[in-house]
């Protein structure tokens, strides 16, 4: 686990112009081709985020939230055929050699994931692992490093800080160990966090205290956050806008009180209408027929067409582009680009 | 009066196997217990995993069952289809004793109360064909082999799935949503008259999560049959149960007609759980959860109340006497102190009204 200091190369100029979002992804493709299979994971994600925005990816399993996030972080197997264009904070992630990348995983941008207790290494204490991460991107004493790991647990408010440093992961609890992964993900001081479902595995009770964590800190730090769910009411809570995948695509884009409101895309409807959150107690639910495409051989044209209730000819001939609604609102649909 | 032979039955089921009569609880479950010695340490400790759990499941009926994880939801419903026997307690199936000689022998009750489990993977051998998975049950009971393969592309129908499609595949060709409706078929061949489902909807996404919930609705009213749905999503449980219970560390902590719990919880730990639903409307934002801390380990639980370290009304009485279930309305109950006159509670002596 312990990399030696003079394997990291310091990180690339942050060489930033502060008109210009900080993340700008163009038409993000993954495909992983091999002898048997040739998976098209994602097919041209182009979105953007400002400085302090927390943007929601929305989705099903398989529609590349997750995957989105590994490739900005450049996380994917080295079978993964990435196209398109990353840059973050203005630094093309894309063209990075691999010795670079421990440059930017942490001071620039970390992750935390859904499950904390197989994200964390289970034979260092917490403390270690903290002070560790602090101390390959800066120069700081031991003791000055482990003085910022007490500080990090104070700030993501895990009682008895002190005590917990040489606690092993599995000694802590679910609430705690993820509360854990979120200082180490935050030790280095990023600008970005990458959040993948850290919620999903907690208790309800403990999920609505990690969430009103994030969004704490979020704003105590000014942090941009992507973050990934797909549970509806989580978006809610935390995010600024929102971003719907389907099939490896965004589909529908806005700000999340709109998206919620007034959903343009017939997916993000039908995605909606299939909660049971609001519904009448034993009524007949709406589902969406049908299930999502085989990424294998997605179908021609809009990959939602076959199983829309709206679909026409128009559908299947052409991917659709973006449609602006509104304001910072814009639906990858036919429908949408009629109507505008 | 005479008896009308042609006039079609009172109740939907008159089914031959119903030996209690409509009113009969189809489950009564009494004081069932179950500790799971924790092996290895100096002090010899168990997990609490059901703690004199009693309760009734009506016949026709859904109860909903709702915890968060170490809350014995699950140890629960394997206790009541035996998949584990229970240290001590009772189950009484439509008026028989379960296990005991002037009752009903597990084997029968096991022939009419089926199961479906939250992973739809793990629970199909993957080296069946689907028709053969969901004949199997049938053919150990003793039927003849083309009768239950007949069987199985009947049920494989019911839940949605094309026989002539479905019936000679292998569970690692379907998706997620068309193996979870297997299982159910599997269950629905053995033609139970209970059917418990253990956060059988949990691993699915929401669009293919609505077709089930649907698909169980309808089953359950062609059928007639009885469920008790397990589940951690409070909005699921809400949307498919008639009645809902409320546990927490091995204990259930309420009860009651799920409308009456969701508008009116007494539980404070039912209050928390209630609150700690995502908003679902970014203008209304949560803004203080609801509980501090996690839920504290089921090894060993101290006395008294079990929910009292996170509790904001917890007294000295919780620290000693562990509350029991109280009358709080029509069919509603709930442990705690606060709620029960003469407690000792300071909340329940000064007003009578909920905390």
């Amino acid at each position: 686990m312990f990399l030696s200091r003079s394997s990291v190369r310091p990180a690339p100029q942050l060489a930033q112009d502060v008109s210009k979002p900080l993340v700008e992804v163009r038409d993000l493709t993954v495909k992983i081709v091999s002898k048997y299979q040739n998976l098209s994971l994602l097919n041209g994600v182009t979105f953007s985020l400002k400085e302090g925005e927390v943007l929601c990816f929305l989705g099903e399993s398989g529609s590349g939230k997750s995957l989105t996030m590994r490739s900005l972080m450049r996380l994917l197997p080295e079978t993964a055929q990435i196209g398109g264009s990353i840059s973050v904070a203005g630094i093309d992630v894309l063209a990075l050699k691999r010795k670079e990348l421990v440059g930017i995983r942490g001071p620039l941008m970390s992750m935390i994931f859904q499950e904390p207790a197989t994200a964390l290494d289970p034979i260092y204490t917490i403390g270690d692992q903290i002070a560790e991460t602090v101390r390959i991107h800066e120069h700081i004493s031991k003791d000055g490093a482990r003085r910022r790991a007490l500080e990090l647990l104070d700030l993501v408010q895990i009682p008895s800080a002190r005590q917990r440093l040489n606690a092993y992961p599995h000694e802590l609890s679910g609430g705690l160990r993820q509360r854990a992964m979120i200082a180490l993900a935050l030790s280095c001081k990023p600008k970005l966090l990458l959040a993948d479902e850290p919620t999903t595995a907690l208790d309800a009770t403990v999920q609505i205290q990690v969430l009103l964590l994030l969004r704490k800190l979020q704003k105590e730090l000014g942090l941009a956050i992507i973050f990934v769910t797909h549970d509806v009411g989580v978006a809610c809570e935390i995010a600024d806008r929102i971003g719907v995948m389907y099939a490896g695509r965004i589909v529908e884009t806005g700000p999340v009180g709109d998206v919620i409101a007034t959903p343009a895309h017939p997916y993000t409807n039908g995605l909606l209408h299939s909660m049971v959150s609001e519904q009448i107690q034993g009524g007949k639910l709406t589902p969406i027929p049908g299930e999502p495409p085989n990424l294998q051989a997605l179908p021609p044209g809009c990959s939602f067409a076959p199983r829309c209730s709206l679909a026409h000819d128009a559908c299947t001939a052409a991917v659709p582009d973006f449609a602006r609604i509104a304001a910072n609102h814009a639906a990858r649909c036919v429908l949408a680009t009629e109507r505008a | 009066m005479p008896l009308d032979l042609s006039a079609p039955p009172i109740t939907p089921s008159l089914d031959p196997r119903d030996t209690g009569g409509p009113r009969q609880p189809m489950l009564i479950v009494k004081d069932l217990t179950k500790h799971f010695p924790v092996k290895g340490g100096l002090r010899r400790s168990a997990v609490h995993a059901a703690d004199g759990v009693s309760f009734d499941v009506m016949k026709g009926e859904t109860l909903g069952i709702v915890g968060e994880s170490g809350c014995g939801k699950s140890t629960t419903a394997r206790l009541l289809i035996r998949l584990i026997e229970p240290d001590s307690g009772s189950v009484i199936f439509d008026g028989q004793e379960v296990g005991t000689r002037a009752g009903i022998s597990v084997r029968e009750m096991q022939r009419q109360v089926q199961m479906v489990f939250q992973d739809s993977y793990a629970s199909l051998n993957p080296r069946l064909t689907l028709r053969d998975s969901i004949a199997f049950g049938l053919k150990v009971g003793g039927m003849p082999v083309e009768a239950a393969k007949q069987r199985a592309d009947e049920t494989l129908a019911m839940v949605g799935l094309n026989p002539d499609n479905f019936a000679q595949r292998f569970p690692h060709q379907l998706s997620g949503g068309q193996r979870q409706r297997v299982n159910i078929a599997r269950a629905l061949a053995m033609q139970p008259r209970l059917l418990i489902l253990d956060e059988a909807v949990s691993a699915l996404d929401k669009s293919i999560e609505a077709q089930i919930l649907n698909l169980l609705q309808e089953l359950k009213e062609k059928l007639s049959l009885t469920y008790v749905f397990i589940s951690h999503d409070l909005n699921v449980v809400r949307y498919i149960s008639d009645r809902l219970l409320v546990m927490y560390l091995g204990k259930v902590v309420e009860v009651g007609p799920v409308g009456e719990v969701y508008r009116a919880p007494r539980h404070p730990y039912t209050k928390a759980l209630l609150s700690s639903r995502p908003s679902m409307d970014p203008a209304r934002r949560r803004s203080e959860p609801p509980l501090t801390g996690d839920p504290p380990s089921p090894i060993d639980p101290a006395p008294g109340c079990r929910f009292r370290a996170r509790c904001p009304h917890a007294q000295l009485v919780c620290e000693h006497v562990e509350p029991v279930l109280a009358e709080q309305g029509p069919g509603h109950q709930a442990a705690c102190h606060a709620l029960l006159p003469g407690s000792g509670h300071t909340a329940a002596i000064t007003s009578p009204q909920p905390i």
